[in-house]
């Protein structure tokens, strides 16, 4: 179910610099909120990028299979993700 | 391009079909994500053939519409046009209904005979999760692919055919707004009826594939896989012992084995659907690679600092608006009101019925549909938000400040409806998922002020603020309608934060929010929009309002005085000196009636209670009436200072009158310092019943409402007591 390794690269959403093409490699926190973010299509394999961050540095958008998703730094924490260099 | 619409749509078998389905009438669903186009397919496909009511028990809209499927057709569908959502795991009070609808678990609503998926071309994959598990829910599915033009020009490929073939249901590309591929949607249905759905394409890994087929012949009864999936990956456990019993067992299997095996059924719908679009969607050119118009917009309007700007802008510019256009439309009601008035008047003999007629209805009912105008305007404006997709932006923009309370971005949107009118405000708050969240929400809504309270800050004002300026150009009236406002959005933040740190403590919501493509709004969906918000105001006028000034114009008439003119002469002669304009003598009359009717036994009743406030026993009457409706106070006013239907709020009569008002002592009854004391009291009160009744409704519990209005008023007396014997104190007057 986890086809994708784990890397030195591998950070929090949270922390990916703005811009960056990065790829999800899980997710972890509270049902609820994974649950949500999977159907919404962040699941393990989905490329993410950051476009900006709220005018307070908080919430974040990213762009996820084409469309844009605002969430809290506390989501993006939940969210590993590793960079792709391409 | 890939895509059908240029073929000539497969009309020649309609006929022949709906003769087939003639008798029996469908019951047709639109399902679909959020911005989907669901909306304008509705409107295209129902035109004004359409009804929006509430779901029993819940504040959430039903619409519903007719579809002739064929033109003249004989069997018109019925159509069901459901809230946006992204999942049948319903996580909002807005998707549990739509997923209820679409799974028949709403009382007197069967399921619907065929399910129209509406999936946004430019955002397949998304999309495509809802209508995977419909596939798996097996009941006849059509998908409607929308924004199939927007996808074109974004150099997206879709091979229709295909992807229809991939799924095993029919695909119909649809450009609403155009009607085109509307004739091919209705012979796919009209196909489709009577015929069962496809099963869904993907499968789980062995061990949970075991466990589900295990749980599918559980205790001598046979499952539908969708409700085994349900059952074992789903929030709720089933209600059945025994059944829920096997359910846990399974569920501690699988997680033994992998702590995150709940996973499992979302990542392989995703799989799927990565396969399937991996062979029917083609990116061609590098249109995907240059910035988006959105992201172009979305540079400024969610920039670090034109942003925030930008949304204080579109506020004052929304807020000026109203005041300002709305005047024109404001006075010819008011005008309109009173000649009708006065028609009456000269048309009937005089006598109880007249009266009831002039001063109770016309004058009751017009006081409140004088609003009509500031409401369409707001709502306008909002709707236009919310449909251009800039909501979410603000919502975006506000999240942290939000937080900062204890509530979520999503807030920002059903608080600022409330400036409108709560009811629409609280109704908005749906979409908000956490129950705790959203009641904190409802609790300070009503603090937003409303456009009801406006005749009140507007007939006081002018009677005691307008004419001095400050600085030269701000008139002291602008300014204090405007503290009016920060006040009860202080007040709000405050009691905010102190409901979500007591009573509905809960960790800070997450926020998981679509920032939709921005898109031109669609005139007819704003026009459906407005109409359907400003009925209910209108229904409210024609139905609360009006019995209110029945009953208030009754408990002003009654008893009738026949013995006056004695005892209590000295305070009448006083009052009298207030109504010069109206005929002499009358005056003395009319207030010694008010006075010992039932409303004015019930003002001085509460006079003691009142006085610290620095009112008298009349706004008395007026307090207590307008707790059915703050504008009340306004026609209240204009029957108890004795001024004539035709004299509504901004008048000059009623202006005076109120400026003339006497106590017993001869002193005025209103000072400037008691006109602040009223609107402090106004802004922060809950004097609405319609809000206490949607709050009932929408807390489905009368502890929520009863704890409101509670609350509130404690408040609103704290702080009108504070105002006025501070303002004493400083020595205002």
């Amino acid at each position: 179910m986890i086809p994708f390794q784990k890397t030195l690269n591998d950070s929090s959403l949270a922390h990916l610099p703005v811009g960056v093409q990065a790829r999800v490699i899980a997710i972890s926190g509270s049902t609820a909120v994974a649950r949500r973010l999977m159907e919404m299509g962040v699941v393990p394999g989905a490329p993410v990028r950051v476009i900006k961050t709220a005018p307070l540095g908080d919430p974040m958008e990213i762009r996820v299979r084409g469309y844009h998703l605002a969430l809290r730094r506390t989501e993006a924490q939940t969210i590993t993700v590793t960079a792709v260099t391409d | 391009m890939n895509t059908t619409l240029e073929s000539p749509p497969p009309v020649k078998d309609l006929a022949g079909a709906a003769e087939k389905s003639r008798g029996k009438r469908l019951t047709i669903a639109l399902a679909g994500n959020p911005n989907a186009g669901k909306t304008t397919l509705f409107n295209t496909l129902t035109g004004l053939r359409q009804k929006v009511a509430n779901y029993a028990g819940v504040t959430v809209e039903r619409k519903e519409g007719v579809w002739p499927l064929v033109p003249g057709g004989q069997a018109p569908a019925r159509l069901i046009d459901l809230p946006g959502l992204y999942s049948l795991d319903a996580a909002s009070l807005d998707e549990k209904i739509a997923r209820d609808v679409l799974t028949g678990q709403i009382a007197g609503l069967p399921a619907p005979d065929i399910i129209v998926a509406v999936v946004d071309a430019t955002n397949l994959e998304r999309n495509l999760y809802l209508a995977t598990q419909l596939l798996e829910y097996g009941r006849p599915l059509v998908i409607a692919l929308t924004m199939i033009d927007l996808a074109e020009r974004r150099d997206i490929e879709i091979d229709v055919e295909r992807l229809a073939g991939e799924l095993g249901v029919p695909v119909i590309p649809v450009v609403a707004s155009q009607r085109r591929g509307i004739d091919a949607l209705s012979a796919a249905i009209i196909e489709l009826a009577g015929k069962t759905g496809a099963g869904p394409g993907w499968r789980l890994s062995e061990t949970a594939e075991q466990e589900l087929s295990s749980l599918a012949e559980h205790a001598g009864v046979r499952h539908a896989r969708h409700a085994v999936l349900r059952d074992l990956y789903g929030e709720e456990l089933p209600a059945d012992t025994e059944r829920r019993a096997a359910v846990e067992r399974a569920r501690a299997r699988l997680s033994a084995a992998d702590q995150n095996w709940w996973q499992e059924p979302l990542l392989a719908r995703y799989d799927w659907i990565e396969q399937v679009t991996a062979r029917c969607v083609r990116q061609t050119g590098n249109q995907h690679q240059r910035p988006t118009a959105t992201e172009r917009i979305d540079r400024i309007l969610t920039h670090r600092l034109f942003g925030p700007l930008v949304l204080i802008l579109i506020m004052l510019l929304v807020f000026q608006t109203i005041f300002s256009w709305a005047s024109l439309p404001m006075d010819l009601i008011d005008r309109g009101f009173g000649t009708l008035g006065e028609l009456v008047r000269a048309q009937m003999s005089p006598g109880l019925l007249t009266d009831l007629l002039v001063d109770g209805i016309i004058a009751g009912v017009g006081g409140v549909l004088v609003f009509l105008p500031q409401i369409l305007l707001l709502f306008f404006f909002i709707t236009i938000l919310e449909d251009t997709g800039y909501m979410a932006r603000a919502a975006f923009l506000m999240d942290r400040l939000m937080r900062g309370v204890g509530l979520h971005g999503k807030a920002f949107m059903p608080l600022l409806s409330s400036f409108a009118c709560a009811i629409p405000g609280i109704m908005a708050t749906r979409t908000i998922e956490n129950p705790k969240d959203r009641f904190a929400t409802i609790m300070i809504a009503p603090f937003m002020s409303c456009s009801a309270r406006l005749p009140v800050y507007a007939l006081l004002i002018a009677a005691f603020f307008s004419t001095q300026k400050v600085l030269g150009f701000v008139s002291v009236g602008a300014l204090m309608i405007v503290s009016m406002y920060m006040l009860g959005i202080a007040v709000a933040v405050c009691v905010a934060w102190v409901l979500k740190h007591t009573i509905l403590k809960a960790p800070p919501p997450p926020l998981v929010l679509e920032m939709p493509p921005y898109r031109v709004p669609n005139l007819l969906t704003v026009a459906q929009a407005v109409w359907s918000r400003a009925w209910l105001f209108v229904r409210r006028a024609g139905t609360v309002i009006l019995a209110i000034s029945i009953i208030l114009w009754a408990l002003v008439t009654f008893p009738r005085a026949t013995t006056t003119h004695t005892a209590s002469a000295p305070a009448v002669d006083s009052t009298s000196a207030v109504n010069q304009g109206t005929q002499e003598g009358l005056g003395d009359e009319t207030g010694e009636q008010i006075r010992n009717s039932f409303a004015g036994r019930a003002g001085r009743l509460i006079e003691p209670l009142i006085a610290p406030l620095g009112f008298d026993w009349k706004m008395g009457i007026g307090l207590i009436s307008s707790f059915a409706a703050r504008e009340t106070l306004v026609s209240t006013f204009s029957i108890v200072y004795n001024v004539g239907p035709d004299e509504e709020e901004g008048s000059p009569s009623l202006i005076e009158a109120v400026r003339d008002a006497r106590r017993p002592d001869g002193s005025p009854a209103w000072t400037p310092l008691v006109a602040v004391s009223m609107m402090v009291f106004f802004v922060l009160a809950c004097q609405c019943m319609s809000t206490v009744a949607v709050v009932r409704r929408e807390t489905n519990s009368w502890r929520w409402p009863l704890f409101m209005v509670s609350y509130m008023l404690v408040l609103a007396y704290v702080a009108s007591l504070v105002t006025f014997q501070g303002g004493r104190l400083l020595g205002f007057t």
